[in-house]
């Protein structure tokens, strides 16, 4: 499987990643080249196989619902890079 | 041309729970922002979640309110997409195996007539923290203490015909989820939300026109409106021969229209995958028979017990079902009271005009339902006329006692019903107006009882709180003595 | 004091300290000027925490003179820079998380805290741990301490080299698809990858989380066996860690290998194998035989579905968990974001590395509509039949042997122009991440003065039985000895 110029534009827009003209050849390339080494297991005979979600077949466990969490606004948001008012930042939101 | 008007709605309920979905913080509403957001929900790097199990009981105990498929195996899902409140980038959700399947209710329609709705089925998902507009300088700011909020997601089928349908479907879930307390059904904070997907199609024809999605509406009002508003959009548009393009749309109340919503994103593949953090939730049918005794009555079954067992008319019933705070409080006065239909009366009456003078609700009424079925006990025996009944009433709204027994005395509402005072009073008005009694006696015999009427006025002006039945009875007695 | 304190495993520190032969203090600080002087040659670390060390360090001599001392107190080692440190810096090897300083500890670091460990400070690796070479580092290239033109391995390149290079005795390293292994064969040091769900995954940060195992990086089996009584058991944080009875890992080291049977799967002993690689695997599958264990040749009929099934799993899952890095609530944003989409774009465009970038889409792709069965429901089917293989595989025998990586270290560069020739590095240690089992290399010889790796895989949960195992071929051999020149 190869992908077009435009398939890998398509892709880095749904991942919000820029790919500039320059570099676009080398990620069709390579990203083909990748799918190629994947459709190998176009060929295998799975219709009966149960997909494998958790190694040892594991199911969830569940919570007691219990507040344990306490406010650590202040510890977390040193790291944020721009809040004002307890609130993080980010360029106007249009909806 | 003639259009038929299909309506799908996606309902969002916040579940009841004390912590998140996927975390241990708090879900409790209105804290300061960021205040209520831990580790897990603000999406820092190395963070898992565990999934709470009230979440899951709650959603079981919704799916057999509606007498739906529980999935004994469900799964939760990546929903990946890009949104500042959306903060680890995919919302955890269920998409192949929900773990409510298909299920119906049952709605009115103004007719009388009932109409079953199916529900395609109900999913848990997380709730996304909220985008803040105003005060940030041109900037957006970011609250992210609903974020991991449990949501169950109730997904209807095409099936409602019109706004009205679509609105009183609305209400019925609203009624049935704050009947099982798994939701604080408050619409004014979000805890119950709506899209709603309309399209129109040429009456008679089957396939399904172009549909818009109205987004995040938050009153049973505002849907119908919304709905309508959007009907006529789109008619308009079709009457002239265009077409409708496939779009999610925002509801401006104000304005009564709806506008299409400028950040969606255009390409909407959401690459959906099972969460590798979460494992297959797997429940057992003695799990769900367990949940399932916990339910409790419904408000269809409560309403057909109101009608079946005390004679309340299909109407009257299917207000007092409609939500449990106000059939518990129905319940209540009537038990105390002896008399349903007289309850019903007073709570439709009275209570229900409090409330909306007030703007309460029954929680907070100042009027409990014990002080309420106190008074209907009293105008059951006679010691309260109607009149005194509603001084009562309106003397515990207004704070002025709490017990019902004492402000009876203390207002001096006491019937009195002694036929000897009572003939002593009549006695007096009869001597006091002799030309009311001339003319009582020139009246031709069969126009005497509308001609009564001055005196019995007269006999309660001399003597509050006499028995309305004794002073007639009298009335009639001496009238026809002289 | 002694004048080579580098030189001493975790065993023997800690009976040293016991002993009083030198205090925590001592060997910190002797250990931190050796980094401080060794490591510009070798890049290992990103982050060493000098003053917490010493405090740490400080502490535990305090708590060993007041009587509460226990195996680990005051043992220097380093944790992987994947695993959050409150308060410290915790990059992953990115340009994204370079100014990440973790505002809570994973569940592993707070482990080693209780238990009285000296943490010197963070390791370098391959960018979110995407890499067998440790070239996708934003912090540099780790150098092979063997050869400073060849590659480490990856992703735990730094912890590999650090303690290869006995900047530190013992370090954690996670492993994905070979992280662990592949960087200790080439490096000459032991390291296990636990069975998935046995170390809890809570504060290591996510690459591909259905195959994230956190594990060791040590020169001998017993201190990897030290370092999981620390690292293993049960986290009610981690939805996916195994609520299962954690057992002694040094208490069976010294059982016998007699009667042990050894599957050797004909797909791993491939031609395209040099025969000098081959040979110092068969040699110690030699020694084993002479310990009284039995080899059995044996088969896993989908092995050359390992890599392609990785190459759509971990890139899908991993497209997903990197989508946190958005330049909003942490890490890197770019400057001046005009408005959101480009601070999305920009934030993560520049964030990332190529490696990265390229992993993000094709897991974006194989999830895209239309082609989620096609790729990701296909990959998690033939998953099962990878692990299908390992099922039937392990009843007949107790432990798989094989060569940990198909060559020695290789130089800077040399698989750089192309993906695909990197992933294939990782051959024989993907299939054990498919299929959630334990897998261990330990030095077993040398190839043109370059260490090589033997890789062991055993059944769920038998990671005693390898370090076991392992310990007894360090008993009678001395690879696990052998040192870079000039150490």
């Amino acid at each position: 499987m190869s992908l077009d110029q435009e398939q890998v534009r398509k892709i880095a827009a749904l991942a919000k990643l820029k790919i500039d003209d320059t570099q676009i050849t080398a990620y069709q390339e390579n990203l083909s080249n990748i799918l190629e080494l994947v459709d190998q297991l176009s060929a295998v005979d799975t219709a009966s196989v149960e997909p494998m979600a958790h190694p040892l077949d594991a199911v969830q466990r569940l919570r007691a619902d219990v507040v344990t969490e306490e406010n650590q606004r202040e510890h977390f948001q040193k790291i944020a890079p721009a809040v004002d008012q307890g609130h993080y930042l980010v360029p106007r939101v249009v909806e | 041309m003639e259009w038929e008007v299909v309506i799908g709605l996606e309902i969002h309920a916040q579940l009841a729970t004390k912590s998140k979905i996927f975390s241990g913080a708090s879900t409790a509403y209105g804290a300061d922002a960021n205040t209520q957001a831990c580790a897990v929900d603000l999406g820092l790097p190395g963070v898992l979640p565990v999934f709470n199990e009230e979440a899951l009981r709650m959603a079981v105990k919704f799916g057999l309110a509606i007498d739906a498929e529980i999935g004994l195996k469900s799964v939760f899902d990546r929903k990946n997409y890009f949104y500042p409140d959306s903060p680890k980038g995919y919302q955890t959700t269920q998409l192949h195996h929900p773990i409510v399947g298909k299920g119906h209710i049952e709605i009115e329609l103004d007719n009388g007539e009932t109409k079953r709705i199916n529900v395609t089925r109900a999913h848990l998902e997380e709730d996304a923290g909220k985008s803040v507009h105003e005060g940030f300088n041109g900037m957006s700011g970011i609250d992210l203490n609903r974020a991991g909020t449990p949501l169950v997601e109730i997904v209807s089928e095409p099936e409602l015909r019109s706004a009205k349908e679509a609105a009183a479907y609305f209400k019925k879930m609203h009624s049935i989820v704050t009947y099982l307390g798994i939701c604080d059904g408050d619409l004014s904070q979000g805890s119950m939300r709506c899209d709603c997907n309309v399209s129109l199609r040429p009456k008679g024809q089957e396939e399904f026109g172009t549909r818009t999605e109205i987004k995040n509406v938050n009153s049973f009002r505002n849907v119908e409106r919304a709905i309508n508003s959007e009907i006529e959009r789109q008619m308009d548009i079709l009457e002239d021969g265009g077409r409708i393009i496939q779009e999610t749309r925002l509801y401006d109340a104000d304005k009564n229209e709806t506008r299409a919503m400028r950040s969606k994103e255009v390409e909407n593949d959401y690459r959906y995958f099972p969460c590798p953090d979460l494992l297959p939730v797997i429940i057992d049918q003695s799990y769900v028979d367990a949940v399932k005794a916990t339910l409790p009555e419904l408000p269809d079954a409560k309403k057909a017990r109101f009608e079946s067992d005390h004679g309340l008319s299909a109407t009257d019933a299917a207000v007092l079902a409609s939500s449990r705070e106000l059939a518990d409080y129905f319940e209540t006065v009537a038990a105390k009271a002896g008399d349903y239909k007289l309850a019903a009366n007073w709570v439709q009456g009275d209570v229900s005009a409090a409330l909306n003078r007030l703007e309460t609700t029954i929680s907070e009424l100042a009027v409990s339902a014990e002080q309420l079925g106190r008074i209907l006990q009293l105008i059951k025996d006679n010691t309260l006329n109607n009149g005194g009944a509603k001084e009562v009433f309106n003397a515990l709204l207004e704070g002025k006692g709490d017990d019902v027994d004492s402000l009876v005395d203390s207002l001096g509402l006491k019937q009195v019903s002694d036929t000897g005072a009572i003939e002593e009073i009549v006695a007096k008005v009869l001597a006091d107006n002799p030309k009311l009694v001339e003319g009582y006696l020139a009246t031709p015999v069969d126009k005497r009882a509308k001609a009564i009427g001055p005196f019995i006025g007269l006999t309660r002006k001399a003597a509050a709180g006499v028995n309305p039945q004794v002073v007639m009875e009298v009335l009639k007695k001496k009238l026809e003595e002289l | 004091m002694s004048d080579a304190m580098h030189t001493k495993t975790i065993a023997q520190i800690s009976a040293d300290l016991a002993a009083g032969t030198y205090s925590s203090v001592e060997i910190t600080t002797d250990l931190l000027a050796r980094i401080k002087r060794e490591d510009q040659a070798i890049n290992s670390f990103i982050t060493v925490t000098e003053e917490q060390a010493l405090a740490q360090a400080r502490a535990a001599d305090a708590a060993r003179a007041a009587g509460n001392a226990s195996v680990w107190t005051g043992v220097p080692m380093a944790h992987k820079d994947i695993f959050c440190t409150n308060g410290v810096l915790t990059t992953c090897g990115s340009k994204m998380l370079s100014n990440f300083e973790a505002p809570y500890d994973a569940t592993i670091v707070e482990n080693f805290n209780k238990a009285g460990a000296v943490s010197l400070g963070k390791t370098n690796m391959d960018e979110f741990a995407m890499g067998s070479s440790n070239e996708t580092s934003y912090f540099g290239a780790v150098k092979n301490p063997w050869d400073h033109d060849r590659v480490p391995g990856g992703s735990s390149g730094g912890s590999a080299a650090a303690v290869a290079a006995r900047l530190v005795p013992a370090a954690t390293a996670t492993d994905t698809g070979g992280s662990i292994r592949q960087p200790a064969a080439l490096c000459g040091v032991t390291g296990i990858k636990p069975t998935y769900g046995r170390v809890s995954r809570w504060g290591m940060i996510a690459f591909a989380s259905s195959l994230d195992q956190a594990g060791t990086m040590t020169r001998t089996a017993e201190d990897s066996a030290l370092m999981l009584n620390v690292m293993a058991g049960f986290d009610p944080k981690d939805s996916t860690s195994m609520d299962r009875e954690v057992p002694d890992y040094t208490a069976t080291l010294n059982n016998s290998i007699e009667g042990m049977t050894i599957g050797l799967p004909k797909e791993y002993f491939r031609d395209d194998i040099s025969a000098e690689m081959q040979q110092q695997v068969r040699n110690a599958i030699a020694e084993y035989e002479k310990m009284g264990a039995k080899v059995k040749e044996i088969s896993l009929p989908n092995t050359h579905l390992a890599v392609p099934v990785y190459y759509v799993v971990a890139p899908a899952e991993c497209s997903a968990n990197l989508s946190r890095m958005d330049g909003v609530r942490f890490g890197y944003r770019c400057d001046n974001p005009q408005d959101i989409e480009d601070l999305y774009l920009r934030s993560r465009s520049e964030g990332f590395g190529a490696e990265v970038k390229r992993r993000i889409m094709v897991g974006a792709y194989a999830l895209s509509a239309g082609f989620y069965d096609a790729y990701y429901k296909k990959a998690q089917q033939v998953r099962r039949l990878i692990k299908n293989d390992f099922v039937e595989a392990f009843k007949e025998v107790d432990i798989i042997m094989s060569p940990t990586s198909p060559t020695p270290a290789f130089k800077f560069g040399e698989k750089g122009g192309d993906p695909v020739a990197m992933y294939l590095e990782d051959i024989f240690t993907i299939a054990t991440n498919l299929a959630g089992l334990p897998g261990m290399s330990v030095p077993c010889g040398q190839v043109n003065g370059l260490p090589v790796g033997l890789q062991m895989i055993g059944n769920f949960f038998d990671e005693a039985r390898m370090l076991n195992a392992g310990h007894q071929f360090q008993q009678a051999t001395d690879w696990h000895l052998k040192a870079p020149a000039g150490i």
